[in-house]
């Protein structure tokens, strides 16, 4: 309080950990992970009018290692399952990964040999957004509900992976 | 499917350009005609399948240029079990015609491949090779297509479970 | 062993020429991975790209990492739960896959269906069509690098979606085209905002034109790209726009009216060049013409039940129920068995956005499809991209994929 009021305005303090998590938080880079139907929503949160832009995600990097965030939007398959592992251990820590759709949650409605009951079988899952699709502001709530979990994060915390 | 056999006894199907064309060129070859909802096809032995579809192809008055779809139906417990469906359309005609081939149920079933007349059959054959595991004799390249490489088991089977998870309640 | 390197100083004295011999021998050809996560292959498709320096030798597609095992669930489901799997192969415009299932049922059951079911029913796919022709134009430009045309493209998809959302609750998998009809009757003032979205349409498509037609770098990319000829299209598979582009006036909605597409009147665009450039002004074209077809059918659209009453399909009202036992017999069988309809089989197709889209139903009598098999459009549309993309370079491969609009939800059902 005293360092604040000594230089007036132009100063705040506050924790590196804040400062951390609100930088992290507020840019997070989605990685283009379109598999099926919720693409195309992810794809329409993106454009003009649920501009997912504002918050923060400027850009869909196309590669894994320039991107924080992987939204798994679509129904993940057998022969898919080892490309999303692959892309996941190529993105930099920290990262998070967002569910979407109730294919990539739990297998949707195919409840077969085909799909994989859910992308939680393969990497740890951040936020769930259910739906099929969910519209792009569903996306949009999930994305603030993991911006509100990573402002939680203590820097010195150690991710189960 | 005895009502089905039934059916087919009597139809409308001779009177089918195609089919009476096929009579015509190939006398000695077995063709069953069957009819249905204004659809038409013909079913001939697989060893026939590919002079079959060459002459529909080539033939001027007929003229099939087109082969839109192959697929297979598993007819457990019926014998025979497999039944591959071919449909064909003539462009320049606009008329469509179904070619069936019927085979018996065992470890392998196989038919021969319509690649050398049709360049389309080539993904189709694959694709029912995968789900189905049927064989397509002749073949350039006969390896799964939908389903990872080192895959067991044909999943479109009818003897085939559906897979995937045990849930507390079912439809 | 590095090669010997050559410098030669020039006249002026100020530059030098580097000669380094060309030690690459015939048959000197790297293979590429392109995909299955990328952005411009439109879904999850690879692409094992043989390249002779910067020029593709060969294309080889590998497909199935979307395959759902969707038929062998539409096979496990009764008739009215597959309908919900249908929507989710061809996720642009899944009214048409609604549509191409109901009509092959429908055939199965001999079902009649009102007027108004029919003319509602062409509406919402010919406004679905528009919706698809849109994503794609907005993607094959966002490849190629003009992102203000995806923008634009998704705008008005956005009042597409919205009047899908009024009228069915869901904006995209809607389910909406039952059997027997349609599902649910349009709300107050829905049709005036139908009006209000497709009336100022072909501005916007002049809008999109403006910005693509004769820009030098979009005719640069696409002009000569991707070339086949009508004859060799028709041997390859190509169906629908991509086919129309090659100069053969196949459109199912001509050649096998289906619903009531022989009492309108539309053109059905074809160019002769049979490139890249061709199919994308002949889904241009197709977007103008769409449009004529909704204005008329919002002009000619007649008054009556939106579904069939045959109860043997078509679940009874709710207020029915109160007062009549054989409408709560009905009800009871149609929720608890389903629908069965007789022995036999149909193969139905549709002209989707992308080609022809097929229904192969085989029913043995019971309440579930004993063969349900889905002829894709965008399947055979892949299998001729190696001659397609065959001598041209790199960057073409992402045009022509665009061009040819795939959707790989409905090739790996």
């Amino acid at each position: 309080m005293g360092l604040e009021t000594a230089f007036g305005d132009s100063i705040i303090t506050t924790s590196i950990e804040q400062v951390a998590d609100w930088g992290r938080k507020s840019s997070l880079w989605p990685a283009l992970f379109g598999l099926a139907c919720c693409a195309i929503e992810m794809m329409a949160a993106g454009a003009s009018r649920y501009d997912l832009a504002r918050f923060g995600s400027e850009v869909f990097r196309a590669s894994p290692r320039q991107a924080d965030l992987m939204i798994v939007s679509g129904r993940v398959c057998q022969k898919m399952a080892p490309v999303l592992r692959q892309i996941y251990d190529q993105m930099p820590e920290p990262k998070w990964v967002i569910s979407m759709g109730a294919c990539a949650s739990s297998g949707g409605i195919f409840n077969n040999y085909a799909v994989i009951q859910g992308v939680d079988k393969i990497v740890p899952v951040d936020v769930y957004v259910p739906g099929c699709p969910p519209r792009p502001e569903a996306l949009m709530d999930g994305i603030m509900k993991l911006q509100e979990k990573i402002s939680r994060e203590r820097l010195v915390a150690r991710r189960a992976s | 499917m005895a009502e089905m056999n039934a059916a087919l006894t009597e139809s409308p199907a001779e009177a089918n350009s195609a089919v009476m064309a096929l009579r015509a060129a190939f006398p000695d070859v077995p063709i069953r005609a069957a009819s249905m909802y204004g659809q038409d096809w013909a079913i001939v032995p697989a060893e026939a399948i590919v002079a079959v579809a060459r002459f529909l192809r080539d033939d001027e008055t007929l003229r099939f240029d087109s082969l839109v779809d192959i697929t297979a139906s598993d007819l457990l417990p019926r014998a025979p079990r497999w039944e591959i469906v071919y449909q064909l359309t003539s462009m320049p005609r606009n008329v469509r015609f179904r070619l069936k081939v019927e085979v018996e149920d065992g470890p392998d079933p196989e038919v021969p491949s319509l690649t050398p007349v049709y360049l389309v059959a080539n993904w189709f054959e694959r694709e029912m090779f995968d789900l189905m595991g049927i064989r397509f004799g002749g073949h350039p390249n006969l390896r799964r297509i939908l389903l990872p490489d080192d895959w067991q088991g044909f999943p479109l089977r009818y003897d085939h479970p559906i897979g995937g998870e045990e849930v507390g309640f079912t439809s | 062993m590095t090669p010997e390197v050559r410098i030669t100083p020039s006249t002026d004295g100020r530059t030098a020429v580097l000669e380094r011999p060309d030690t690459r021998q015939e048959g000197d050809l790297m293979t590429v991975n392109m995909g299955p996560q990328h952005p411009s292959t439109h879904g999850v498709l690879r692409i094992i790209l043989t390249l002779d320096g910067e020029t593709v030798v060969d294309a080889v597609p590998d497909i199935g990492f979307l395959h759902t095992g969707i038929e062998k669930s539409i096979q496990w489901k009764r008739y009215e739960a597959a309908l919900t799997c249908t929507d989710r192969m061809d996720y642009l415009s899944p009214l048409s896959n609604n549509l191409g299932y109901c009509l092959a049922v429908e055939k199965l059951l001999g079902l009649e269906i009102p007027p108004r079911a029919t003319w509602l029913r062409v509406m919402l796919v010919e406004l679905q069509r528009i919706a698809s022709h849109l994503v794609w134009l907005g993607t094959h430009a966002l490849d190629l690098g003009a992102m203000t045309v995806f923008l634009y493209c998704f705008r008005e998809r956005e009042m597409i979606l919205d009047l899908f959302e009024e009228l069915t609750g869901q904006r995209m998998m809607t389910s909406y085209i039952r059997f027997g009809g349609v599902e649910l009757e349009v709300p107050d003032g829905w049709l005036d905002r139908v009006h209000a979205f497709i009336d100022p349409f072909p501005n916007r498509v002049d809008e999109y034109e403006r910005l693509l037609t004769k820009n030098g770098i979009w005719k640069e990319r696409l002009t000569g790209v991707g070339v086949i000829s009508g004859q060799e299209a028709i041997e390859w598979g190509l169906n629908g726009p991509s086919l129309r582009g090659s100069g053969v006036a196949r459109d199912l909605r001509r050649q096998e009216p289906y619903l009531v597409y022989d009492q309108l009147k539309f053109e059905v665009p074809v160019r002769t060049e049979g490139d890249c450039y061709a199919r994308y002004l002949v889904r241009v074209a197709e977007l103008r013409q769409t449009r004529e077809i909704v204005v008329q059918c919002l002009k000619n659209l007649p008054g009556g039940p939106i579904r069939s009453d045959d109860r043997k399909v078509v679940p009874p009202p709710k207020d029915e129920l109160a007062n009549s036992m054989e409408a709560v017999i009905h009800h009871f069988k149609l929720l608890t068995e389903g629908l069965k309809p007789p022995i036999g089989e149909v193969y139905q197709a549709i002209e989707s956005p992308r080609g022809e889209l097929g229904f192969y139903l085989v029913s043995d009598g019971s309440n579930r499809p004993r063969r349900c098999h889905v002829r894709a459009p965008s399947f055979a549309n892949l299998q001729a991209l190696p001659r397609l993309c065959r001598g041209h370079l790199v960057a073409d491969v992402v045009a022509i994929i665009g061009s040819i609009d795939i959707v790989l939800g409905e090739i790996d059902r």
